[in-house]
């Protein structure tokens, strides 16, 4: 009993962070790459074109 | 945990961002300019006259080029969360995460952010006809996302089933087909087109092996650091 409670807040430690971490990733993925605000787009758009996002 | 995945992302992130954007800003931005001068119509193919393929293009401007090197490395670093985010979880289940298996993680990341969307939506060069902004978004997304779950499942799914729901989801999307313009209306020539589509892939190859090099390695390095302070 006890090792499966051990065991379930190890796994629930690991997994919770790296949760976040890909929120977080592909929130900039999206602001960087998708939203389309015309200052946003205008200063990404190279950079959009060339990493092959969907512009214009 | 989430700071040991923060910083080995960022480091990541930022390093490959950097390169990556000089290397675009030597072998995909000059397409890209030459391609709107076509998009402006200041060149035009096809007209009376034979166009040099050779004009002269504008040079390095500091706010646009600028701004393009801040947006790779922002995104690079979004991939890079993601990317050392599994990798941890991966690591957990017992697989080793170094340089060298970053490689790996790189091309499996290229594959899924940047060959699987592109395959069926080719990276575009200013100018040419597309279908809906939001239409191509949405499928882009989705491609993402099927081709993510399919690398994953190649890479740690270990069993007949994994694989053909990986093929399935790989294929899916292209057989379904991405939004296509209703007419093609690019005044770009298609050398242009072909050699952008090239240099992008190219590019972003080497990008992401970069990245999951560096990934591999800034995790592993922020390991020791984290025993050391235990």
């Amino acid at each position: 009993m006890t090792t499966k409670t051990l065991n379930a807040s190890v796994a629930g430690s690991a997994i919770l962070p790296a949760l976040f971490a890909v929120v977080l990733g592909l929130g900039i993925i999206t602001l960087a790459g998708h939203v389309q605000a015309s200052a946003l787009h205008d200063a990404a758009h190279d950079v959009r074109h060339a990493t092959g996002f969907p512009c214009h | 945990m989430f700071s040991r995945i923060l910083t080995s992302a960022l480091f990541a992130g930022a390093a490959a961002g950097l390169i990556t954007a000089l290397l675009q800003l030597l072998f995909v931005q000059p397409v890209l300019l030459h391609a709107e001068l076509y998009e402006s119509g200041e060149l035009v193919h096809f007209g009376a006259e034979a166009v040099s393929a050779h004009p002269e293009l504008p040079g390095f401007d500091a706010m646009r080029d600028g701004l393009s090197i801040v947006f790779t490395m922002l995104t690079y670093t979004g991939y890079a969360l993601v990317m050392v985010a599994l990798m941890s979880l991966a690591e957990r289940m017992g697989h080793e995460v170094n340089a060298r298996a970053g490689i790996l993680w790189g091309i499996a990341g290229f594959i899924t952010f940047h060959f699987a969307p592109g395959l069926s939506l080719a990276p575009e060069v200013p100018g040419v006809a597309a279908a809906d902004i939001g239409a191509r978004q949405i499928w882009w997304t989705a491609t993402v996302a099927a081709a993510g779950v399919a690398m994953w499942l190649i890479a740690f799914g270990g069993n007949m089933v994994s694989y053909l729901i990986a093929a399935a989801l790989l294929i899916a999307p292209h057989a379904i087909g991405a939004p296509e313009p209703e007419s093609f209306t690019g005044p770009v020539p298609t050398e242009i087109g072909a050699l952008f589509a090239a240099r992008a892939f190219g590019v972003g190859l080497a990008a992401w092996v970069l990245l999951g090099a560096f990934a591999g390695y800034f995790w592993q390095t922020e390991r020791k650091h984290a025993d050391a302070k235990a």
